[in-house]
């Protein structure tokens, strides 16, 4: 029982960090209807970048400048190459993100090199929290679900209660009446671009002492990010989040607990086979939930395109 | 008579001049390992510590024979096994005698296949595999061959040698296998069930689990099983970023006993652990470095950090291997006859200037030497790695480690 309690709030930081990279995610592919391939790489940037910075004035200076660089950084891409590359089609646009995603991780390998980096959690936060029998739940965590938290109701207000957001969501929809309005809407795209990769980059600042900043640890998140908003469906604030929730706690639980797909197979009247050994089914009836813990998500993608194109909270219809 | 006279001096001069010049060309040794690609920094360090180890052991100190230097070559092999067959074939055309590889024994099995075939088939440009890293048991029992050569400890050693300390325990009851899902994992996980069920037989396991190798995000729920299976310690063969990402998990999250690993040092992983791993994390290697063996092997850290300030001297055996190739080729007078050398090679004893004795084990070509157990720490560290103020100092010795360890071994001599 106790560990229940425990793998929820696991899956909880887990989750909402998810939340965080495709939050921004969702934001850019529902207005430029690109699958930006470099977002993980900008979280990635992120982590970097903050560990340098708090080498020189502290963790808490790169929370705030890291994502900062991050941002200006992403809006540059937009307006000096995605912009450019936008007149050709999407296609083009893809190759784009790609390449840039690629480019980053030779030159993250270039300027810090391929070791691990010694990036690690502030001393201020280095203790644990509390204890759920004997599991310790570091207070780092807890400010993980903070930080990310505040993020969520910060963006959902910003979107749904004020004048820039309405003109983000109008300009989601409708680009050419927006700007027929008098509204700049390529300066939308950027700004929304600058503020996703930002977020990616906040991500990465406050993941990277746990997870671990090191050159494939945006190859590590990257498509995982894609499941997640196709999950959610696009654009939807609020299915980012449920379905990193919902990807969050899928994993842990299915790495916590050694079900044997025998038991299943078993629970529901199939019997095992005598013969293991020669059986062409083997390896089905010998996998374990931890083993297959990471395709979960994957297959709740597949269920949800057959059932629910749109995604949980997908409006978008074509 | 007196034109006679002078020719037979001009020949004889120009033979003696020739020979000489054959005699001073270099002993070139060639690296066939990672130099780009995800495992570029291991392959580069280690080239590193090759070219520092025949500059400091050899070159300096005025070469072998008749002064012959020696030069060591780097070949990237990408760490494909199809790559480095190119790469010595590369190496062979260019007429070196001896090489040298490490990373990944997919590889050294693919390079010792391959050399076997190459000196049976052409006598006159025999060459020699000297294995600095490569553990898999297999390349000194069925697949050994009078060519290769082993200078790190195998797989098996190293866990005969971590249940020896393991199994003297008596606070450790319970014990929890993790690792990657693939050979060397399940490798590893499979040595320790057997040699702690012979060793401690009421020592229970509590967990044997393996891992998807370099794609797990976040290893708290495994971090979660090790702390509610009640274990004592932890072993695991985790390297790279499974390494650091299990290590660091496991410690945050509650676990208070031992993690028994085999590569938790150097490459980063070192200034990462940092504090949190302070007297955590074991480390079986050959060669200890705090405290370091002898004023010699001092010196010869310390010319190398000149050389390399950010850089660590984390495979020691590297120098041994360089060390017994010299007296080797001094032992056999030559560098050319490489049966001569090794045969020279073969039951050689050796004193490491890490400290301890080397003993080339003539049955199946392992080198039998002594291996630390070293903790993870800050106090007592002379040469600490990454630049950080962490390094492994030495707990525990296991003198000449597995000597009498059985080999199926069947060698064919030439």
């Amino acid at each position: 029982m106790e560990l229940i309690l425990v793998n929820l709030i696991d899956g909880l930081v887990t989750g909402l960090l998810l939340f965080m990279l495709s939050a921004g995610l969702t934001l850019i592919f529902s207005m430029m209807g690109v699958l930006n391939f470099a977002h993980a790489s900008f979280y990635m940037l992120g982590a970097y970048f903050a560990y340098s910075i708090s080498l020189a004035v502290g963790f808490w200076m790169g929370l705030l400048i890291a994502p900062l660089i991050v941002g200006l950084l992403g809006a540059g891409v937009e307006r000096y190459g995605l912009r450019r590359v936008h007149q050709y089609g999407h296609v083009p646009e893809l190759i784009f993100t790609f390449g840039l995603a690629l480019l980053i991780e030779e030159l993250v390998q270039f300027i810090w090199g391929k070791n691990q980096m010694p990036y690690d959690v502030p001393d201020v936060l280095n203790f644990t929290a509390f204890a759920i029998a004997g599991n310790s739940i570091p207070a780092y965590k807890i400010f993980m679900i903070f930080i990310s938290v505040s993020i969520f109701i910060g963006l959902l207000y910003i979107l749904t209660k004020t004048r820039v957001g309405m003109i983000i969501q109008a300009a989601l929809s409708y680009p050419r009446t927006v700007e027929a309005l008098g509204h700049n809407v390529p300066l939308i795209f950027m700004g929304v671009f600058g503020v996703g990769t930002a977020l990616a980059g906040v991500a990465g600042v406050i993941a990277g002492p746990v997870l671990g900043t090191f050159p494939g640890m945006a190859f590590v998140l990257g498509s995982i990010v894609f499941v997640t908003i196709v999950i959610g469906g696009l654009g939807s604030l609020w299915g980012a989040l449920v379905a990193s929730l919902l990807i969050g706690w899928i994993t842990t639980f299915a790495k916590s607990y050694n079900i044997a797909m025998s038991d299943i197979l078993n629970g529901i009247g199939i019997s095992t086979p005598e013969n293991m050994s020669e059986h062409p089914l083997r390896d089905l009836w010998t996998v374990t939930s931890p083993q297959i813990a990471d395709i979960l998500p994957y297959i709740l993608m597949v269920l949800i395109l057959i059932f629910r194109p749109a995604g949980l909270f997908g409006k978008r219809e074509s | 008579m007196k034109k006679i006279t002078k020719l037979g001096a001009v020949s004889a001069l120009s033979l003696i001049i020739g020979a000489t010049a054959a005699f001073a060309e270099d002993i070139k040794i060639a690296f066939i390992d990672p130099l780009s690609g995800p495992f570029a920094s291991t392959g580069t360090n280690g080239l590193h510590q090759f070219e520092h180890a025949v500059d400091f052991m050899v070159n300096d100190e005025g070469g072998v024979l008749d002064g012959q230097t020696m030069e060591v070559v780097g070949f990237d092999n990408k760490i494909s096994p199809k790559e480095s067959l190119i790469q010595l074939q590369v190496a062979i055309d260019q007429g070196i005698r001896y090489i040298v590889q490490g990373n990944s024994s997919g590889v050294a099995n693919a390079l010792t296949e391959a050399i076997d075939k190459h000196n049976r088939r052409n006598p006159d440009s025999r060459v020699l595999f000297l294995n600095y890293a490569a553990v898999d048991p297999a390349l000194t029992n069925d697949k050994c061959n009078f060519w290769h050569f082993r200078f790190d400890a195998n797989a098996d050693i190293k866990m005969d040698a971590l249940t020896d300390v393991i199994a003297a325990d008596d606070s450790i009851k319970k014990v929890y296998i993790i690792g990657q899902d693939y050979s060397f994992g399940k490798a590893v996980s499979a040595a320790a069930n057997k040699m702690l069920g012979e060793k401690s037989p009421d020592m229970e396991i509590v967990g044997d689990e393996l891992h998807p190798i370099g794609k797990v995000k976040d290893f708290t729920p495994y971090a979660r099983k090790v702390v509610a299976s009640g274990a004592d310690a932890v072993i695991t063969g985790n390297w790279g970023s499974d390494m650091l990402g299990l290590g660091k998990s496991i410690i945050e999250n509650g676990f208070e006993g031992p993690i028994y690993t085999y590569y938790a040092a150097g490459s980063g992983m070192t200034a990462a652990f940092g504090d949190s791993a302070k007297d955590r994390i074991r480390l079986i290697s050959q060669g200890a470095i705090n405290p370091i063996g002898s004023d010699r092997a001092r010196d010869a850290y310390n010319s190398f950090l000149e050389r390399h300030p950010d850089g660590n001297i984390d495979q020691s055996r590297i120098y041994n291997t360089i060390g017994m190739l010299a007296e080797a080729i001094k032992e056999a007078g030559t560098a050319d006859d490489v049966v001569a050398v090794a045969s020279a090679l073969e039951s050689m004893e050796y004193e490491s200037m890490w400290g301890g004795k080397l003993f080339m084990r003539p049955q199946d070509h392992q080198l039998i030497q002594d291996m630390h157990i070293g903790v993870h720490t800050d106090e007592d560290i002379e040469f600490p790695y990454d630049s950080s103020t962490f390094g492994v100092k030495t707990e525990s010795t296991i003198e000449m480690a597995s000597m009498d360890s059985p080999t199926t071994c069947e060698m064919k001599r030439p």
